[in-house]
C-alpha cells in the first residue's frame, strides 16, 4: 500500500547551512510518527519543506504517491496536507465559529456566500475539538488551550489525509494534554497519518507508534519511543554520554555576595503562563546554569530579567532595584545578555559589531578589551573584516558572546548558546567559557537544554520545567535525582 | 440584516444625505460632490490596507491613470463619456496588475514602496508629455457629467453608495473573509489551501476598478484634468489619511473619513494657511491614539 506521506533524501541548504540532511520516513493512514529533536535540530524545516513553506533543496515528498517537492504551500493542502500551527493570528472580528468557516470555504474569488452546510459542519467540527460553548466569541477572548483547539478545528475542517501537528502539548496543562491526546488519537482512529513535531520524545511517547530523531539537521534514531529513549546517541545529544563536572574550589554560595536576586518572578504571554513564581540568585563570581527544556521558559526568565518583557516579582541586582528600568539601561548598569538569536548586525563587519558593543567604552578601553577578546577567540581577529552574515554558526555564536563582553558585564547571561552547533565546535565554546572562568571575575547565568555543555563549569544548577524552577543543587547531584525529567 | 443598528443607521444617513441639495448651496454642494469621489477612492484603498493587508502607497496612481484615460479619449477621440468611463477602468486595472504582479512577489514593505515609485513615475510622464496633457496647467474637458450641481451632487453621491455597497458587500463576503485571512497571516492561509497571490491580486485589481472609476467619474465633474488634482502624492495621501481616520477594516469608514476631511478643511477655511495644519494634527492624533479610527471608537464605546 502508498503510504499517505513519503519523504525520501530530503535536504534544504540555507546558504552555507545544511539544515536537513537526507531525511528519509514514510506515514501509512493511521498511524503517528513523532519527529524530535533538540531546537536547530532542522525538525521544523522538514516540516516547513513537506508544507513547501521552505522549498526543499533536493529529495522528494510525496503525498499518496504524488511528488509535491517544490509546489506553492496551498497546492499540496490541497493535496490533503494540513497542519496545526502552534500560533496563529486569528482576525479581529470573526468569531471562533466564522474561522472554522474559513477553513471550510473553497478557494474561489467569485463564492461570496458560503454553501448551507458549511455553518453545520463548523459546528460539528466546534463541538468535536470542545469549542462548543465558546464559539461566538472573538478569539482574542478565548484563553490559549481554546486558541490551540481553534487550530486543531481549522485542521479538522479541512479533512486531510496527512496531518502535521506542531509542539501539540507546548504551553497546555496535565489536563488539557489529556483533551488534546484524545483529539490527535482521534485523527489516526479515522485514518490519517500524523505527524507530530517536538522537542523531546518524553512528551509525546504515549500517543506516537513510531519516533524519529534528528540532531543537527540528520537522523539519529528511529524506532519506539521507548527504543529511541534507549538510543545511546539520543542521550547522549540530550543528556550528554558521561556528565563531567570540574568543581572549582570557590566560596560556598552562601557565603558570596548576592549580585542577582530573583523573587516570585511569573511571566505570561497573553494567555500562556510562561513563568510561574521563580525565584533564584546569584552571587558575586559564581557561575550558575539553569537547565530545561525548550519552552521551559529559560529565555522568558532571562529577558524578564533584563527588561525586556514585562513581568511580576521582584527583580534586584547588586541590591538595586530593576524594576521600571529601560531594558537599555538595566545593560549599560552590567548586566548583559546574549540572547539565544544572537541578533549580530549581519550586514556589519566583526569589528564594527564588536564596536558596538564597545559604544560606551574609552577609547583605550575598548582597545584593551578588544585584544583580550581576540585572545579568548583568536578566529574573530582573522574574521575582523568580514560581515557577521557571513560567519559560520559556530563564529556567530563566539561574536555574539563577545560583543556582549565588550560592554565589561559584570553578570553574563548567556542563553542557549550552543543552539544548533556542531560538538567540536561546542568544544571550543567550553574551552572558552572556561578560560573566562578561571581568568576573570565575572559572574555568568547559563541557559541551556544542552546538559553536557552546561554542568561542567558550573557551580550551581537550577531545573526549570513548565515555567517553574523543580530542582536545585551542585551538578553532581543533577544527574542522579532531575536526569529523568530532561530526556 | 435589517434588524441590524448600523444598516438602519446607513439607511437614515443615506435618505439624509440624498435630500441634503434641498437645503444647503450650491457650493457646499460642490464640495461633497469631490468628497464622494474621494470616498470611493479610500474606500478601494482599505480594500487593499484593510482586508488584503497591503499597504499602497500610491492610491493616487490607480485614481490618475482612470482620470487621464478618461480624459485623454475624450478630448482626443471625442469618446462620449459612458465609454470613457469603461475604458478608464479597464485601464487603471491593467495598470494596477502590470504593477501588482511583480510587486506583490516581494516582501515587507517593498509592496508599498513600489506602489509610492509608480505615482511618481506616473506624474513625471504626465509632466513630461505635457503638451498632449496638459500637465500642470491642466486640460479641459469638452464633456461634463451635468451642468447642475444637484445633478453632480447626486451622480457622485450614487457613485458612492453603489460602489460602497459592492465594496462592503465583497469585504463580508466568503471571497472577502479568505482575502482577511490572507492579509492577517498568509502563511496559514496558504496552509488551508488558499491561493494567497492569487486572492491579493483580485484585491488589486478591485481597488484599482473602482479607483480608476472614482477618477473618471471626478474629472468629468471638474471638467478639467491636471496633475494637483488627481495624481500628485499630497491626493494619494488624503485618500489614505481618509480611510485610516475614519477606521481600518471597515470600508465605510474609508467614507466618512473622507467626508470629514473634506468638511474640515472648509469649516476651517477661516484660519488660513493653517487649516491643513489643524486638519493634520487632528489625523495624527487619531491616528496615533485611535487607530481603529472612527468606527473603532464606535464600536469600542459600544463593546
Amino acid at each position: 500500500m502508498t503510504p499517505r506521506l513519503e519523504v525520501a533524501g530530503l535536504t534544504k541548504r540555507f546558504g552555507g547551512l545544511l539544515a536537513v540532511r537526507e531525511i528519509s520516513f514514510a506515514i501509512a493512514g493511521g498511524e503517528i510518527l513523532g519527529l524530535i529533536g533538540p531546537n536547530g535540530s532542522g525538525k521544523s524545516t522538514v516540516m516547513k519543506c513537506i508544507l513547501g513553506i521552505e522549498r526543499p533543496t533536493a529529495g522528494s515528498v510525496r503525498i499518496e504517491g504524488t511528488e509535491v517537492a517544490g509546489w506553492p504551500t496551498h497546492r499540496i493542502a490541497r493535496r490533503g496536507v494540513g497542519i496545526v500551527f502552534q500560533h496563529s493570528q486569528p482576525l479581529p472580528r470573526q468569531t471562533v465559529l466564522e474561522h472554522i468557516e474559513i477553513a471550510l470555504l473553497p478557494d474561489s474569488l467569485l463564492r461570496l456566500f458560503a454553501d448551507r452546510h458549511v455553518a453545520e459542519r463548523a459546528r460539528a467540527i466546534a463541538a468535536r475539538v470542545g469549542l462548543e460553548r465558546v464559539m461566538h466569541r472573538l478569539p482574542r477572548t478565548l484563553p490559549f488551550a481554546d486558541l490551540r483547539r481553534l487550530e486543531l478545528a481549522k485542521a479538522i475542517a479541512r479533512n486531510p489525509k496527512v496531518v502535521l501537528v506542531d509542539e501539540p502539548f507546548a504551553g497546555l496543562t496535565a489536563a488539557e494534554v489529556a483533551d488534546f491526546s484524545v483529539l490527535i488519537r482521534s485523527f489516526r482512529d479515522d485514518g490519517h497519518a500524523v505527524l507530530l513535531v517536538d522537542h523531546n520524545v518524553k512528551g509525546v511517547a504515549a500517543l506516537v507508534d513510531r519516533v524519529l530523531a534528528m540532531y543537527l539537521g540528520e537522523r539519529i534514531a528511529e524506532g519506539t519511543a521507548a527504543e529511541v529513549m534507549r538510543d545511546d546517541t539520543v542521550r547522549r545529544v540530550y543528556l550528554g554520554g558521561r556528565i563531567q563536572t570540574t568543581l572549582r574550589d570557590a566560596a560556598r554560595p552562601a557565603e558570596r555576595k548576592p549580585l542577582l536576586e530573583v523573587a516570585g518572578l511569573s511571566v505570561s504571554y497573553g494567555k500562556a503562563q510562561a513563568l510561574e513564581d521563580v525565584s533564584l540568585r546569584v552571587g558575586a563570581g559564581e557561575f550558575v546554569s539553569v537547565v530545561g527544556l525548550n519552552g521551559a521558559g529559560k529565555t522568558t526568565l532571562f529577558n524578564a530579567i533584563c527588561g525586556l518583557v514585562p513581568a511580576i516579582g521582584s527583580l534586584r541586582f547588586d541590591g538595586q532595584d530593576l524594576r521600571g528600568r529601560s531594558a537599555a539601561r538595566i545593560a549599560r548598569g552590567g548586566l548583559v545578555q546574549c540572547p539565544e538569536t544572537r541578533e549580530l548586525f549581519g550586514g556589519m563587519s566583526v569589528r564594527e559589531n564588536l564596536d558596538l558593543g564597545g559604544q560606551h567604552l574609552t577609547r583605550q578601553a575598548c582597545v584593551r578589551q578588544l585584544d583580550w577578546l581576540f585572545e579568548l577567540f583568536p578566529i574573530l581577529r582573522a574574521r575582523g573584516g568580514q560581515s557577521a552574515r557571513t560567519l559560520s554558526g559556530g563564529e556567530q555564536q563566539m561574536l555574539a558572546i563577545a560583543r556582549a563582553l565588550m560592554m565589561q558585564p559584570r553578570l553574563l547571561i548567556l542563553d542557549e548558546p550552543t543552539l544548533g552547533l556542531a560538538p567540536v565546535i561546542l568544544e571550543l565554546l567550553s574551552q572558552a567559557l572556561d578560560r573566562l572562568r578561571r581568568t576573570t571575575d565575572i559572574t555568568v547565568l547559563l541557559g541551556e537544554q544542552n546538559i553536557t555543555f552546561a554542568l561542567p563549569h558550573a557551580e550551581r544548577v537550577y531545573v526549570l520545567e513548565h515555567a517553574r524552577i523543580v530542582w536545585e543543587g551542585p551538578p553532581d547531584r543533577l544527574a542522579a535525582e532531575a536526569g529523568a525529567g530532561l530526556l | 440584516m435589517l434588524r441590524s443598528r448600523n444598516f438602519w443607521l446607513a439607511m437614515v444617513s443615506l435618505v439624509a444625505l440624498t435630500l441634503l441639495p434641498l437645503g444647503v448651496s450650491g457650493y457646499i454642494l460642490g464640495l461633497l460632490t469631490v468628497a464622494y469621489y474621494y470616498a470611493v477612492a479610500a474606500m478601494a484603498w482599505d480594500l487593499l490596507f484593510g482586508f488584503a493587508g497591503e499597504v499602497n502607497f500610491g492610491p493616487s496612481f490607480l485614481v490618475g491613470l482612470g482620470a487621464y484615460t478618461a480624459a485623454l479619449l475624450n478630448v482626443y477621440a471625442a469618446m462620449p463619456i459612458l465609454p470613457c468611463l469603461l475604458a478608464a477602468a479597464a485601464a487603471a486595472v491593467t495598470g494596477g496588475l502590470v504593477l501588482a504582479v511583480p510587486a506583490l512577489r516581494l516582501r515587507g514593505p517593498y509592496f508599498g514602496l513600489v506602489t509610492l515609485v509608480a505615482v511618481l513615475l506616473l506624474q513625471n510622464i504626465l509632466v513630461l508629455f505635457s503638451g498632449v496633457t496638459g500637465g500642470e496647467i491642466g486640460l479641459p474637458l469638452p464633456d461634463v457629467l451635468a451642468i447642475d450641481d444637484h445633478a453632480n451632487y447626486w451622480y457622485a453621491l450614487g457613485f458612492m453608495t453603489i460602489s460602497g455597497g459592492l465594496l462592503f458587500g465583497l469585504s463580508r463576503s466568503s471571497a472577502g473573509l479568505i482575502l482577511q485571512a490572507s492579509g492577517q497571516d498568509a502563511v496559514q492561509a496558504a496552509a488551508l489551501g488558499f491561493n494567497v497571490a492569487k486572492h491579493k491580486l483580485a484585491a488589486f485589481c478591485i481597488s484599482a476598478l473602482f479607483s480608476g472609476l472614482a477618477g473618471a467619474m471626478l474629472v468629468f465633474y471638474l471638467g478639467t484634468v491636471s496633475v494637483g488634482t488627481v495624481v500628485d502624492i499630497s491626493i494619494g495621501v488624503q485618500f489614505i489619511i481618509a480611510a485610516v481616520l475614519g477606521g481600518r477594516r471597515t470600508i465605510i469608514g474609508a467614507a466618512i473619513g473622507s467626508i470629514f476631511l473634506i468638511v474640515a478643511g472648509e469649516v476651517l477655511r477661516p484660519l488660513g494657511e493653517l487649516s491643513t495644519f489643524v486638519v493634520s494634527t487632528f489625523a495624527l492624533v487619531v491616528i496615533l491614539f485611535f487607530p481603529g479610527g472612527f468606527l473603532g471608537l464606535l464600536a469600542g464605546r459600544r463593546g
